[in-house]
C-alpha cells in the first residue's frame, strides 16, 4: 500500500484517499506550438523503473493537488511537495540523491 | 413554509457504540484567504470561534469552525439561524476575496458515542483512530467505505460524522453494521 503525506493537511494518506494524476511537471503546449510539441505534450510520458515524479490529489481529504517523488520499483517515497512549483525543490532532489545516487529523470539529475 | 426534515428522521442503532442521526445542523461552507485579518474576524463574528489550526475544529460561543483545506472552512451554526448568520457573514466579508454558501440541506450528520465509538469508525475509514493519534478537537476529512465524509471527536469521546445527504442512508447502515455487537474487534480496548 502506497502512503503519501499530503503537504497541505499533513495527513499520511493511504492510496484509497488519493487520486493519481499522472506525470508531474509537464509543460503545456497549446495554440501556437508546433505539431511536434503538441504531440509530445499529449502523448509522450516517462515510464521509468525507479525514480519518478507524479501528481496526486488528496481526493478523500483536503482536495488539493500535490507532487510526489517515489521509486516505481520499490514504492519507496522520497517526499511530497507543493503543486505550486515547476520543478522539484532542492530538498526533494537531495533526498533522492541520498538514496539513488546518479538518478536521472527527463532533464533532471 | 414547509417543515425542514433531516435525512433519516433521527434514526438510531445501539451496538458496541450508539449511532444516531443528529438532526438538522446549520453548515456554511466558506472559502477565502486564511491569512487575512478580515477573514478571521468575519469567522469569529458569526461563530465566536478563532480560525482552526490545520486538521482541527475550533469551538466558539456561537458555533464552530472546522479546517477543511488550506482555503476552506466548515462553519457550524444553529440550523434555524443559518440564513441570518450567512447574511451577517457576507456583510462582515465585504471587501474580502471570499465565498460563503449555506450547505446545511446538502448534508446528513451522525453521532457515534460509547466505548466502541473509535472502533466503529476505524473499521470503515483509513484513519488511525487510536487515542494517541486522534484526539478531542481533531477534525478529519476522509472516506467511509465508498463515500466521502468528515468527522471530529469531542471531549466526551463522541464522534460527529458529516456526509452528503444523498448518501445518508448508506452511511447510517454502514456505521450500524460496523457497530453491530457481533462485529466487535476490541482493537482500541484499554
Ligand atoms: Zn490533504
Amino acid at each position: 500500500m502506497l502512503i503519501l503525506e499530503c503537504p497541505y493537511c499533513g495527513v499520511k494518506a493511504e492510496e484509497t484517499e488519493l487520486h493519481a494524476g499522472g506525470e508531474a511537471h509537464l509543460k503545456r503546449f497549446g495554440p501556437g506550438s508546433t505539431d511536434g510539441e503538441f504531440h509530445d505534450y499529449l502523448f509522450m510520458r516517462e515510464n521509468p523503473k525507479g525514480v519518478h515524479f507524479e501528481r496526486w490529489r488528496h481526493a478523500n481529504g483536503c482536495g488539493k493537488w500535490f507532487h510526489a517523488a517515489r521509486c516505481t520499483m520499490t514504492l519507496e517515497v522520497f517526499g511530497t511537495y507543493s503543486a505550486q512549483t515547476f520543478e522539484p525543490p532542492q530538498e526533494i532532489r537531495d533526498a533522492i540523491t541520498a538514496k539513488r545516487p546518479g538518478w536521472t529523470w527527463r532533464d533532471l539529475k | 413554509m414547509s417543515d425542514p426534515v433531516s435525512a433519516l428522521n433521527g434514526a438510531r442503532f445501539d451496538g458496541i457504540a450508539s449511532v444516531e442521526e443528529a438532526g438538522l445542523c446549520g453548515m456554511i461552507t466558506l472559502r477565502g484567504d486564511f491569512a487575512s485579518a478580515g477573514f478571521a474576524a468575519a469567522v469569529n463574528s458569526i461563530t465566536g470561534a478563532a480560525l482552526p489550526e490545520v486538521g482541527r475544529i475550533a469551538e466558539g460561543t456561537e458555533g464552530a469552525a472546522a479546517w477543511m483545506s488550506t482555503d476552506e472552512l466548515l462553519l457550524m451554526v444553529p440550523y434555524a439561524e443559518v440564513e441570518a448568520r450567512l447574511a451577517a457573514l457576507n456583510e462582515a466579508l465585504k471587501g474580502e476575496h471570499a465565498l460563503a454558501v449555506n450547505a446545511s440541506d446538502a448534508r446528513a450528520v451522525f453521532r457515534i458515542s460509547g466505548d466502541g465509538a473509535r472502533e466503529t469508525l476505524a473499521k470503515v475509514a483509513p484513519v488511525d483512530l487510536s487515542a494517541e493519534a486522534f484526539q478531542p478537537g481533531d477534525f478529519r476529512r476522509s472516506r467511509m467505505a465508498q463515500v466521502a465524509g468528515a468527522f471530529w471527536l469531542n471531549g466526551e469521546g463522541t464522534f460527529t460524522v458529516v456526509c452528503f445527504r444523498s448518501v445518508g442512508e448508506y452511511v447510517f447502515k454502514l456505521l450500524s453494521a460496523s457497530a453491530h455487537p457481533q462485529s466487535a474487534v476490541g482493537i482500541y480496548k484499554a
